[in-house]
């Protein structure tokens, strides 16, 4: 207990005599008390009371180190009353979801104030630290905004309390981690620290110096769990450079095969190193221009054996179930082959014409499947385009992949305002039922002509007749991505028209209630963002 | 709904500050209703809304059905009108509107009343300068105010309540007595029951306060280790109470009136009524039973007096009186009769609550400690005293926590219950190692923090007092 209060000297009345006696009863301890039980608690009485009159205070313990300044301004007060309602919305247990109604979802919110505020540099309230650090606790994509939001006091307080240990994991994580440029604390660190501390360090070390993590990484190479070893290669992905090579071409020989598979397919995204070289050799030879006619058509001879070279390379050699194991080889192998191999292969074509190109024997959806892979490994703008294809072409007639997964990949490494233009494209030809994930990596707010596809969508989908549930996920990300300067726009969509008799029942009313939330989120995240601004 | 509590407001002019979103969110009777309102606080529902310079706010809200509802609130009171059938008191759409006003400034422009919110204000202006007329006319022509309609019955009354409460008070010592000759050891296997079947009998008995202590004992035989002690303590305080309540003509009338009151005898608050700018320094709820008690602690700027407002709320409704937290008052409170008594009534206020105050001006931790002391003279049964601290710093220590003086070698442990509240966080947060004011109560179990002001400058600093519970 914290030093409880500690009674005044001078207690005549001997008390632990009176709680024995207590305990066991008069009857069995008569001698303890004159007077019987009402003496007992006469006595008792009178010692309680006068104990209590006669506290002290404690020998204070020893006092925190002081919170570090925080040099950031101060929240505008508008805005640290919108954080702390944001906040109290978030925490307030409320009873079932019900229906969302007209009001804006302030937790969904949060993110987006935080990266404002952030963007803006201010500092966080101090007496809304608990609840934010509460918030980024319960949801771990709020915490690297939450954590840069809430500084050095944030981090000072959450090592007060264990339920936010999770605020001093991480990279930004610590006061504690030593500056990278001291080898003798960097050094102890590395042999004595925690896992997570080690791997915050190495990341630190490598953000500072990539070659320095290396030479630290391989001090105890040989001795890390397999495990640890994974983690710690998969911390040189930031900063990869040739230089790395040497170090990714001896971890092809671990013992652990995740391990292996890891530095391989770091090492197949370094177009120079030996690896990429050897894949692409192979996967030349199973990929070829048709060289009978007049080379218009791909042939793909997949592999007939994984010999030991490839399985040293990376190469997985037992195929999931239900696929064939050459198939599953000629994947692995065009996957980690330089995409800059294949305008040489094919004439000088351009990636667009290449993935143009007939296949040959049904081998199109394999070839251009791992084609997408390489370049989302290789994050080739160029090729993304070409695998993309145009955005009104159905999906399972174009190039690449009709997997929205793998199209969102790909979407991710096209710039920005491209990014938005391509998804514009497929949902003005295509509509929002497929839309949701690849809206998920446009930018925030979304750029014309995205918003107004979106919308335009959304009021087609209405004048269809069906629910605006159907549509719950676009438009929860609407509200969050929509330009809040749309607002006067949408307002005209709030009002309930008649209903077209072929409707489902009720839906108008449904849809004037979603665009009314609509509209209040929009001006609500306009409010948010004026308030933030500067004064 | 359709609710006023005591307070009568009377009119001031002049302008007066909004209040902050967390002064608003203070007044929800519980936090299922906070986050209702929080997600009606935004101007997206509302439509005609308007102010009244700051005496009132209304607005139409826009509900499930095809009417939109109707709300008033009249901010001297505070007090609520709403045309929904919520039986929350203020509802979600009263904070919703309070919310829009505090956090929007153009969301609620002034002007003039609309009708229904119009009567419903004026109604409440006229009742409150009727009441305010009829308090002042008694003294005016020197007849006592109105008592109970036959004295003599109610003083007989009176009598055979005071021979139950006696007849109960025999029974308790008796039951006393026989726990001490068989030994505490044996109190934790009977278990719950014997303290139940007890209770209720002082319940019968029309002794409330007896009841309360009771039950309590049922509660220390499981409280974990060191039983034994804090139950001979709570047996022995309880053996004094009895004896006090059996010897009553005896004692001096404050320290009797004190026994009064504990036992469960609440005499009506009759001192003379006291003015002062009250600064709200506390408000918080505790499940009592059936019931919820609502306690809301102020501090008098020119007296430098505190009081305690305390306010009951029947099955599943908050008490009546909410007020803001942080928000200074002008008003008339009415302590009620007791040595060492702290609670009071509030009475009629001047004006419109006014959104900032200045804390009290506090003590060391050696003064709390010693204020407690002082106040266990007046009232043994004092579980602790309420008390400012000024210029402590919170300090881990073990499981635990400590205000520790910033200059000096004293401190005082947070009260256990305090450990697992999530102000405790908050005044942590604030202090940041820092000095910090500190508002709790005081007493053998510890302190327990309320409310805290920040020393520092910058935005903490103008956000005033800091609820810490």
């Amino acid at each position: 207990m914290s030093g409880t209060i500690t009674p005044a000297p001078s207690a005549p009345v001997p008390w632990e005599e009176l709680v024995t006696t207590a305990l066991l009863g008069t009857d069995r301890r008569p001698a303890g008390a004159s007077g019987g039980p009402a003496g007992l608690l006469d006595a008792a009485a009178l010692h309680t009371v006068r104990r209590r009159a006669g506290l002290l205070p404690a020998a204070p313990a020893a006092r925190p180190e002081p919170a570090p300044a925080d040099p950031r301004p101060a929240l505008p007060p508008a805005a640290r009353r919108r954080l702390a309602q944001l906040l109290a919305d978030r925490s307030a247990a409320g009873g079932p979801a019900g229906r969302r109604g007209t009001a804006p979802d302030l937790t969904e919110l949060i993110p987006q104030w935080l990266a404002t505020a952030n963007r803006h540099g201010f500092r966080a309230p101090a007496s809304l630290l608990p609840a934010l650090l509460d918030a980024a606790r319960a949801r771990t994509d709020l915490r690297p905004q939450a954590l840069a939001f809430a500084g050095p006091r944030g981090l000072w307080l959450a090592g007060l309390n264990p339920e936010w240990k999770f605020a001093l994991r991480g990279s930004s994580g610590g006061s504690s981690l030593p500056d990278p440029t001291e080898p003798e604390s960097v050094a102890r660190l590395w042999e004595e620290g925690l896992f997570a501390e080690r791997i915050a360090l190495l990341a630190a070390v490598r953000a500072h110096d990539p070659a320095e993590a290396l030479v630290l990484l391989a001090t105890t190479w040989s001795t890390e769990r397999a495990e640890d070893r994974l983690m710690f290669l998969d911390s040189l992905r930031t900063g990869l450079s040739p230089v790395d090579e040497a170090f990714l071409e001896q971890a092809l020989s671990d013992r652990s095969r995740n391990v292996r598979s890891t530095a391989a397919e770091l090492l197949s995204a370094l177009p120079e190193s030996a690896l990429a070289g050897r894949m692409a050799s192979r996967a030349l030879s199973c990929v070829s221009p048709d060289l009978t006619g007049d080379g218009a058509t791909v042939v793909v001879e997949a592999p007939h054996e994984c010999d030991a070279s490839m399985e040293h390379d990376g190469v997985v050699t037992v195929p999931p179930s239900g696929r064939g194991e050459r198939s599953w080889w000629l994947g692995q192998l065009v996957e980690a082959t330089p995409l800059a191999t294949w305008p040489a292969r094919f004439s000088g074509r351009t990636p667009r014409e290449i993935v143009g190109l007939p296949v040959a024997d049904d081998w199109a959806e394999e070839l251009h499947a791992a084609w997408c892979r390489a370049t989302v490994r290789q994050r080739d703008p160029e090729w993304a385009r070409a695998l993309l294809g145009t955005p009104s072409v159905p999906p399972s007639n174009g190039p690449g992949t009709a997997s929205l997964a793998e199209r969102s990949k790909l979407l991710g490494i096209l710039p920005p305002a491209e990014r938005a233009g391509w998804v514009a494209g497929f949902i003005a030809a295509h509509g929002l039922s497929e839309a949701f994930q690849i809206l998920g990596v446009c930018p925030t707010p979304w750029a014309e002509p995205l918003g107004r596809a979106v919308v335009d969508a959304l009021d087609i989908a209405r004048d269809a007749g069906s629910y605006p549930w159907s549509f719950s996920g676009v438009m929860g990300l609407a509200e969050r991505c929509l330009n809040p300067a749309e607002a006067d726009r949408l307002e005209v969509l709030t009002t309930t028209p008649d209903e077209p008799e072929d409707a489902s029942p009720g839906a108008n009313g449904y849809w004037s209630e979603a665009f009314q939330r609509l509209v209040s989120t929009l001006r609500l995240r306009a409010a948010m963002d004026s308030e933030l601004i500067p004064a | 709904m359709l609710l006023s509590h005591g307070g009568e407001p009377s009119r001031t002019a002049g302008p007066v500050a909004r209040w902050t979103v967390e002064q608003v969110l203070a007044l929800a009777p519980d936090d299922a209703s906070r986050k209702a309102g929080s997600k009606l606080g935004s101007a997206g529902p509302w439509s005609g809304g308007g102010c009244d310079g700051s005496d009132a706010v209304w607005g139409l809200c826009k509900g499930s059905g095809s009417k939109p509802y109707r709300t008033v609130v009249d901010l001297t009171g505070p007090a609520y009108k709403c045309s929904c059938p919520s039986r929350k008191f203020p509802c979600k759409h009263a904070l919703g509107l309070l919310l829009v006003w505090a956090s929007d400034e153009s969301a609620l422009p002034p002007g003039e009343a609309p009708d229904w919110a119009g009567e419903w204000l004026t109604g409440r202006r006229e009742r409150s300068a009727g009441k305010a007329e009829k308090t002042e006319r008694p003294a005016a022509d020197g007849t006592s105010a109105a008592g109970p309609a036959d004295p003599e019955a109610a003083r007989r009354r009176a009598e055979r309540r005071a021979e139950r409460i006696t007849g109960g008070a025999q029974e308790l010592e008796e039951r006393l007595a026989d726990l001490l000759r068989g030994g505490l050891a044996a109190a934790d296997q009977p278990g719950y029951g014997l303290w139940e079947e007890a209770a209720a009998r002082m319940v019968d008995a029309q002794a409330p306060g007896l009841a309360a202590r009771v039950r309590e004992l049922g509660a220390i035989a499981a409280s974990g280790p060191g039983w034994p002690v804090r139950l001979l303590e709570e047996c022995a305080l309880l053996h004094l109470l009895d004896s006090a309540w059996l010897g009553i003509d005896r004692l001096p009338e404050p320290l009797a009136a004190t026994v009064r009151t504990r036992v469960g005898l609440t005499a009506p608050a009759e001192g003379p009524p006291v003015r002062d700018h009250w600064l709200v320094l506390a408000q918080y709820d505790t499940p009592d039973g059936k019931i919820v008690a609502r306690r809301i602690w102020l501090h008098g700027r020119e007296t430098g007096r505190t009081a305690l407002l305390l306010s009951f709320g029947a099955a599943g409704r908050s008490p009546a009186l909410a007020l803001p937290v942080g928000g200074t008052i002008d008003a008339e409170i009415t302590p009620y009769p007791g040595a060492g008594q702290l609670r009071a009534e509030l009475g009629r206020q001047f004006g419109v609550p006014s959104p900032a105050g200045t804390p009290p001006p506090g003590g060391t931790a050696a003064t709390a400690i010693g204020a407690y002391g002082h106040a266990l003279r007046e009232d043994p049964w004092l579980d602790a005293w309420p008390v400012t601290l000024r210029d402590v710093i919170p300090v881990p220590s073990g499981d635990g926590w400590q205000l520790a003086d910033a200059a000096g070698g004293a401190a005082l442990p947070v009260a256990p219950a305090a450990l697992s509240r999530p102000g405790l966080w908050r005044l942590v947060a604030l202090s940041g190692g820092a000095p910090v004011t500190v508002f709790g109560a005081c007493g053998h179990r510890g302190f327990d923090p309320f409310a805290t002001w920040s020393a520092g400058v910058g935005d903490d600093a103008a956000c005033g007092t800091v609820p810490l519970i």
